[in-house]
């Protein structure tokens, strides 16, 4: 187990590693940051004072080293728009992105698995059909236009919800919340809807796919031949067996849910990291860039480690694997 | 399987393959919607009411019309103009034919690309098939579109960074299929028995190799153009794909976005509806053909 740990650390540390590289050849090496950076108005001596102060005259490889050794030490460097250091910038941020995130996969998994497993258990029924036409309207509509659509409905024609920004926050344990008062709950409900659709379609599929593929296995067979009661076939044997792709898919999932709120952040107007990533695009902001995506990187690559590992406990036969 | 899928001619088993796939009502309506919206792309120039890349054609007191309005060109607007002034069924048309053809050229070289990275992998084994295959899986790790959100970034806008950016981000998915697939085939005796004669190992591969990789190949193909659509879509509703000049579906809908706060509805709405029936539509074509495909769906 520990080898088996060692070995997937080393594996993660080397893809930030070159993922870093590849992030900052591609974002800097292409284009030119002074231009952007500096007043083209401003004189010579001042142009070449930003420079230095900047590093840009230094050679690339020379300002890899210097950002590689900044970002170990969690100095990701200065926003050129908002003269605020970046980690503090994007973290800043990441509360709200956290949350709409969160409350999506919520949404996702409590509506979404429950459906699959309905759909799962009784195939040929009207209801499972319905359930199965929804999920592919959730998975294959892109995300932007049903929230244009959410808009239209609820915040334009009915004038029930907001059409975007957070709302107010409460502050609970110096993070900020907005899903603890009504108001906050209403502004937060369509973006975590939108974002939560693809999750749906997708969570429903697996669940259904799972129960199907369960149901019809020996064991079942075996367990109904005992006698036990459906109820307890489905939620001892079936939910069990199950579970093990959906957690997989569950924390895979979290991180392109975080991934994909650059599209319902940008749309909802929501004060999160993904419309912080847009601006900075538009502005040529490269140190946001820069860290948001590195930060990115060092997120999934958490991810596959915690569900490689999870995966473990679920199934004590890939645990012995690993150890072996 | 009937007598004739054990000893078929192609045509015979095309003729099968069609026969299948006519059982579902749904997926020949979406085939046929899919068909009637790549002639009206590509036929666009032959019936629509203006030219939308002629900026002399436009005129700003034409703007924000409402659907069925005539405006200064003396023709009605079925579904209205947008903030340039411009014909919006005319835009959709020629929108559609950008989104074809950025998901289409899209699809196509991530799928040559793919195909024979994942060839290669299957063949040569070993090392090279380790290093390629971890190297697509975090790949596949990562969301699609965080990638093709970087590669427009570095590369700037345009058609082709686009199309750079969603080859990059779509490539991985065809080189696990072939991969799969071939590897499966790699072990199999054919296989061995053409290594064993003196065949060169390109013929190998692109003779015995890719055709029985190809079913699964089709399958994501087929998902991977209406991937690719609404990639490119939401890329330019970001305002990161192409430019107002040169509108896309996305672009459209982006572009009438800021109206939609004070109603004026269809300058988003129409050429939303259009993506979404093209890439559902495609998708469910796509969904038929996995299930025709299916060597199992025999049992």
């Amino acid at each position: 187990m520990i080898g088996f740990l060692i070995q997937r650390l080393i594996q993660a540390i080397a893809v930030v590693f070159v993922m870093s590289l590849i992030v900052f050849v591609g974002v800097y090496a292409i284009g030119n940051p002074i231009d952007v950076l500096i007043d083209p108005a401003a004189d010579q001596a001042l142009r070449e004072a930003l420079i230095r102060q900047y590093g840009f005259d230094q050679p690339l490889p020379v300002q890899y080293v210097t950002f590689l050794g900044n970002m170990l030490t969690g100095d990701f460097g200065e926003s050129f728009v908002y003269r605020l250091p970046v980690l503090d910038l994007i973290l800043s941020r990441l509360p709200a992105t956290l949350e709409l995130a969160l409350s999506a996969m919520l949404i996702a998994t409590l509506v979404g698995i429950p459906l699959g497993i309905w759909a799962g258990y009784k195939p040929d029924s009207l209801s499972a059909k319905l359930i199965m036409g929804f999920s592919v309207l959730g998975f294959s509509v892109p995300t932007f236009w049903v929230g244009l659509l959410l808009i239209m409905v609820f915040a334009v024609e009915l004038g029930w919800l907001p059409s975007g920004g957070r709302g107010p926050t409460q502050e609970v344990m110096g993070v900020d919340v907005s899903i603890l008062t009504g108001e906050g709950l209403s502004h937060i409900l369509l973006p975590a809807f939108n974002l939560a659709l693809f999750k749906l379609g997708l969570l429903i599929r697996l669940a259904r796919a799972g129960m199907v593929e369960v149901m019809s296995s020996d064991f079942v067979r075996f367990a109904r031949a005992q006698g036990l009661p459906e109820r307890q076939v489905v939620s001892l044997h079936v939910l069990k067996n199950i579970a093990i792709p959906i957690v997989t898919v569950f924390g895979l999932e979290f991180g392109s849910t975080l991934a994909f709120a650059v599209v319902t952040e940008t749309i909802f107007n929501w004060p999160g990291m993904g419309k912080l990533i847009i601006d900075s695009i538009m502005l040529l902001d490269r140190p946001v860039m820069v860290a948001y995506l590195i930060l990115v990187v060092i997120l999934f690559v958490t991810i596959n480690l915690v569900v490689d590992l999870t995966y473990g406990q679920l199934d004590p036969r890939i645990r012995t694997k690993g150890a072996a | 399987m009937s007598a004739a899928a054990s000893a078929p001619s192609r045509r015979a088993r095309l003729a099968d393959a069609w026969w299948e796939y006519r059982q579902s009502p749904v997926a020949v309506i979406a085939l046929a919607i899919v068909v009637l919206l790549l002639a009206a792309a590509f036929l666009a120039p032959l019936f629509a009411p203006q030219d939308p890349y002629d900026q002399a054609a436009l005129d700003l007191f034409d703007a924000r019309l409402e659907p069925g309005s005539v405006g200064g060109g003396g023709y009605v607007h079925l579904i209205g103009t947008d903030g340039m002034g411009r014909d919006l069924f005319s835009a959709i048309l020629y929108g559609l034919r950008v989104s074809f053809t950025v998901g289409i050229a899209a699809g196509a070289v991530a799928l040559a690309l793919g195909a024979s990275v994942g060839l290669v992998a299957a063949y040569y084994g070993g090392r090279i098939e380790a290093l390629i295959m971890r190297t697509i899986d975090l790949q596949l790790s990562m969301p699609a579109i965080l990638l093709a959100l970087v590669l427009v970034a570095v590369l700037g806008q345009g058609m082709g960074p686009l199309i750079v950016a969603l080859v990059a981000a779509q490539y991985a998915y065809f080189a696990r299929t072939t991969h799969g697939a071939a590897s499966a085939e790699r072990r199999k005796d054919y296989i061995e028995a053409a290594l064993s004669t003196p065949l060169p190992a390109r013929r190998v591969l692109f003779k015995h190799l890719l055709p029985n990789a190809l079913p699964p190949l089709i399958v994501v193909a087929t998902v991977q153009v209406a991937n690719a659509i609404a990639l490119e879509a939401t890329l330019s509703f970001l305002g990161l794909g192409l430019p107002m000049t040169e509108p896309s579906l996305g672009t459209l809908i982006s572009n009438g976005f800021q109206y939609l706060l004070s109603g004026r509805y269809w300058i988003s709405i129409y050429p939303g509806l259009v993506l979404m029936v093209l890439v559902v539509s495609i998708n469910l074509v796509g969904d038929q053909v996995r299930h025709v495909l299916n060597p199992r769906r025999g049992r």
